[in-house]
């Protein structure tokens, strides 16, 4: 009987096809994900700082800049170990890459694309208050309404952006 | 600001990025095609990317505000991120996931791109401190209109 329960439940997993949603498997995806929340954990035990990827953006155009929004003291005090946090993500992917990561790679996604994309990601999560990393790695790991419903939004408008531009024709 | 820091403040700031930067690496978040395939509903795999970074956090914020500790190169307390709520989270958030649908790249992940040696990301990175510059330039101006402080 029991043995039998256990077929049915093989079955009925296997009715879901997790082949097909995670043809590449998932072990690949949490260890990268886990990776990445232990380095904003080792930030924020040593430091107490909550780190998110996009406010370098800003905070280095102080740099450059005198729009007072540009220029927020919180921008000014964090501009400097911003730049080296971001540092630190370039080489920490260099280096994974050229090790184990099987060799320098080059996205055939066209130009306008990553342009005109960038363009919107900058004003957009600027906008709303985080990116993947703010909202979707460290405010939903504080459990943060706000951020659970940013990441909703920004989840689903981009998934269904992304099958309008497959739909039209855009490749890749 | 940086004179009274503690002396590996910025060490440990930049072990963070680098193991942030490689688990973007690992992950395949780098490749705006694989961000792609899982918003075109192709391979979920994603999902574990953000649950494994956001379930590691959480856990970690979690106990370190349970201690009532602060960190030792700051002496900040431990606490949550959190914002405020307004209609900027959701526009903003509409507009980037519009930006990212598009391209299929964010910011950490740009960055991280970078280092895969992918120089068209430089295309994204361009467009991401452009749209960054034209929302300080336009909330700039709003709230010196609303306040009558002048530009500077």
């Amino acid at each position: 009987m029991l043995h039998e329960l256990g077929t049915v439940a093989s079955v009925g997993l296997g009715a879901v096809d997790l082949g097909a949603l995670f043809p590449n498997g998932v072990a690949r995806y949490a260890a990268g994900g886990l990776l990445v929340g232990l380095g904003v954990a080792v930030i924020y035990l040593g430091t107490g700082i909550i780190a998110g990827a996009s406010t370098f953006l800003e905070s280095t155009l102080s740099y450059v800049s005198e729009l007072p929004r540009l220029n927020r003291p919180s921008f000014l005090a964090s501009r400097d170990w911003r730049l080296v946090f971001t540092a630190g993500i370039v080489l920490g992917a260099f280096a994974y890459t050229v090790t184990l990561g099987g060799g320098l790679w080059t996205t055939d996604v066209q130009p306008w694309r990553l342009f005109g994309g960038g363009v919107l990601v900058g004003i957009g999560t600027r906008l709303g208050k985080g990116c993947t990393s703010g909202h979707g790695v460290c405010g939903v790991g504080s459990a943060s309404r706000t951020s659970i419903v940013g990441v909703a939004t920004f989840l689903a408008v981009a998934a269904g952006t992304a099958q309008v531009v497959a739909a039209l024709g855009v490749t890749p | 600001m940086t004179a009274s820091r503690h002396r590996l403040f910025k060490p440990v700031v930049f072990l963070g990025g680098l193991i942030f930067g490689a688990g973007l690496a690992v992950s395949g978040m780098t490749r705006p095609e694989v961000v792609l395939d899982f918003l075109q509903f192709e391979d979920f795999g994603l999902l574990f990317v953000m649950d494994g970074a956001a379930v590691t956090t959480g856990v970690v914020f979690a106990l370190a505000i349970r201690a009532r500790g602060r960190a030792p190169l700051t002496g900040r307390a431990y606490a949550r991120r959190l914002r405020s709520f307004d209609r900027n989270v959701l526009a903003g958030g509409a507009i980037f996931g519009v930006g990212w649908g598009l391209s299929g790249i964010c910011p950490g992940a740009a960055y991280a791109s970078l280092g895969t040696g992918n120089l068209p990301i430089l295309w994204a990175l361009a467009g991401m401190f452009l749209g960054a510059y034209a929302q300080g330039y336009w909330r700039s101006t709003r709230e010196d209109q609303a306040t009558g402080v002048p530009a500077d």
